[in-house]
């Protein structure tokens, strides 16, 4: 256990989060992904406040992180609500009314 | 002990991820990601950060999750969930995705971090709850007011039709 394997674990997960953003189409698998890319990078925040000698600035930002996420899941999950009402479905390809 | 205890969590976190990446089944997806949120939260534990281990288990496991459920069984016809969540461009996907891996796991191992060796644990929790009382204040103020602003406004924005309806009598009035 050292700082590069938190990092090896931390870039399989940010990757497993970009694959998922670029092959879905639903909306809510694509908050999935984006939240997996969060965990990834509180991770690197935390294995890097541990391994550089307890500077807790590491863990302040993941704390901080981990707020957004929270507000950036209701803001997304309420207008992906909002758009199945509208277009009866949460693929975001379907969302093109403003082009057509 | 501790290296095994890191193996396990970090494969927990990784299978579920690729579940997460893989599954065609949108409920399944949200499966997979509570057991990498908890593999994560596991993760912090042995990077010596008690008090976000446990804030990932309430935040992440007991909102966000519960969140995103709501709204899989919310948005999706549940009998043909198994086609609601169908891949596209799976090939060069991978590709990409594999490649960005390779790199990022090289530039990980093959750099000379400045590790400080014998850093012991500690409980954290009072030395953030201090820091952010007096350092990290304003931060702390303004992610407070935004959280706030975000719920305020997503109750608004899913709210049903009917919240609406009420207020056109009110307007019909004003004119």
């Amino acid at each position: 256990m050292s700082l590069d394997k938190f990092l090896v674990v931390s870039a399989a997960l940010f990757c497993c989060g970009l694959y998922t953003i670029m092959t879905r189409r639903n909306g809510v698998a694509l908050l999935m992904g984006v939240e997996l890319i969060l965990n990834a990078a509180n991770i690197n925040f935390v294995a890097f406040s541990h391994y550089l000698g307890k500077v807790m600035g590491g863990q302040i930002f993941a704390v901080f992180v981990i707020v957004i996420a929270a507000a950036e899941a209701a803001v997304a999950l309420s207008i992906f609500l909002r758009l199945f009402a509208t277009a009866g479905s949460v693929e975001v390809d379907t969302a093109d009314s403003l082009k057509n | 002990m501790v290296d095994l205890v890191f193996v396990l969590l970090s494969m927990l976190t990784v299978v579920s991820a690729l579940i997460v990446a893989g599954n065609s089944n949108v409920i399944y997806s949200a499966v997979g990601l509570l057991f990498t949120f908890m593999g994560v939260a596991g993760l912090y534990v042995l990077a010596s950060a008690d008090f976000l281990a446990a804030t990932q288990m309430l935040v992440y496991v007991g909102g966000i999750l519960v969140l995103i459920l709501f709204a899989v069984f919310l948005s999706n016809r549940i009998s043909d969930s198994k086609l609601s969540n169908p891949t596209h461009m799976r090939v060069p996907s991978a590709i990409v995705c594999i490649a960005l891996f390779g790199l990022m796991s090289h530039a990980a191992v093959n750099t000379e971090w400045a590790v400080k060796t014998g850093v012991e644990y500690a409980p954290t929790t009072a030395v953030l709850g201090r820091l952010l009382m007096t350092k990290y204040l304003l931060p702390f103020e303004v992610v407070s007011v935004l959280l706030l602003a975000a719920l305020i406004g997503a109750a608004l924005l899913s709210r049903p039709e009917s919240g609406k309806a009420a207020c056109k009598p009110d307007m019909e009035e004003g004119k």
